[in-house]
């Protein structure tokens, strides 16, 4: 089938259209939404600017949408994207990296359903620990670029996800309740590479701003 | 041991209907096997405990077309649980009419009868653009303007039209354990 992307160039996202990949569907283009609204609940903002160098490196084209990120209006932005995808790429349906978040997802699929397109979300429930195994298990390169809540700080930015980061995430949620995954939008992630990019992306002028617990790494590729 | 029956067309969409299902079983320690509708065969059934149906996505209605490979159902003797489409399928062979509605998202419902260990008012996640009307054998323990939980008269058969497997998983729990 051939399917659009929802992809904000986090980890979930990414190994969502892995997996539709190897399940053998297409993925036509990827759909980017820019929102101006920080504190979006639907959309993961940070380096959203940076996924054009993600859909070069896996030779996909990307529709960008921005949005003022406001609750019902992001909605009218994102199905604005999704009916230009079917026109414009004759997507028959869309891949998802929703995991939890029902609020997300079944706005999504109201919005899927209304356009007559299928929808995927296959980490659907997933169990959090097993996600950060499958992407080093396939080999994916994920940095943290955002941390958001007590007790991460900026020590965290630009770590990798690997073995050592996931025994550190497992001691967070035992001890302060933080997803192991950052689902509840503890932390913000990128991928720098997976089996479908054609080149690794290398991070260069990184950036850091925040304060306490709240803090973000901006970079070129 | 329990059989895990898919009735997604697509095998993407079994990570999403069936894999969550296949966990909480996996977290229960519960043995089971899964099998899509289209390979089961007559001994699957017949060295089965217990069946679980599981659902599919929104505009899957392909299963439908197929409901002979379900024809073993009515006379089956021991217990099954059918989720969201895998209700449908139940509804349908025991006479049930298909109607659509569609529903996404929250939903509160109330069971007005204890149901594999629920009662009262629960909250619930459904994700369905059909559902059965005009049952027959059929007890409904829960409904909004249609059923949403329903049993079999005489046998251990059940049905949900929304998805435990999001919200209020114990129910997929406590019907392999009973």
């Amino acid at each position: 089938m051939k399917l659009a992307s929802l992809f904000s160039g986090g980890k979930d996202s990414c190994l969502a259209l892995f997996l539709a990949k190897k399940a053998g569907h297409e993925i036509a283009c990827l759909i980017a939404i820019e929102s101006e609204n920080k504190e979006s609940y639907m959309f993961h903002v940070p380096s959203i600017s940076q996924v054009k160098k993600q859909a070069e490196a896996m030779n996909i084209p990307l529709i960008r949408q921005k949005t003022k990120g406001k609750k019902e209006a992001e909605l009218k932005d994102l199905e604005k994207a999704i009916k230009l995808a079917k026109e414009k790429y004759g997507v028959e349906g869309v891949v998802t990296g929703a995991v939890e978040s029902v609020y997300q997802a079944s706005r999504i699929q109201k919005i899927t359903n209304d356009l007559d397109l299928e929808c995927f979300n296959p980490l659907w429930q997933k169990d959090q620990l097993e996600l950060l195994n499958d992407l080093i298990k396939n080999k994916f390169e994920v940095v943290i670029t955002g941390v958001f809540a007590y007790p991460l700080t900026k020590e965290w930015l630009g770590r990798k996800i690997d073995k050592k980061f996931i025994e550190d995430a497992k001691t967070l949620y035992e001890k302060y309740k933080i997803n192991p995954a950052g689902e509840g939008g503890e932390f913000e992630s990128f991928v720098l590479y997976c089996p479908i990019f054609r080149k690794k992306l290398e991070m260069k002028n990184k950036k850091i701003f925040g304060e306490k617990n709240s803090w973000r790494m901006e970079a070129e590729f | 041991m329990i059989l895990v029956i898919s009735i997604c067309k697509e095998k993407l969409h079994e990570l999403e209907f069936v894999k969550p299902i296949e966990e909480i079983l996996r977290k229960g320690r519960i043995r089971f096997c899964t099998k899509h509708y289209r390979d089961l065969k007559k001994k699957d059934i017949d060295n089965a405990q217990k069946i679980i149906i599981c659902g599919t996505s929104l505009r899957d209605n392909n299963y439908l077309e197929h409901l002979g490979k379900f024809e073993w159902i009515k006379d089956y003797k021991k217990p099954v649980l059918g989720i969201c489409g895998g209700m449908q399928v139940i509804g349908l062979r025991f006479g049930g009419k298909l109607k659509q509605n569609t529903e996404i998202g929250f939903a509160k419902i109330r069971f007005n009868k204890a149901f594999l260990g629920f009662d009262g008012e629960k909250e619930v996640y459904e994700l369905h653009n059909y559902y059965v009307d005009g049952l027959k054998d059929l007890d409904i323990f829960a409904k909004t303007k249609f059923a949403q939980a329903i049993k079999h008269k005489k046998k251990e058969i059940y049905g949900v039209l929304f998805h435990p497997e999001v919200r209020q998983k114990e129910i997929v729990l406590n019907f392999a354990e009973k």
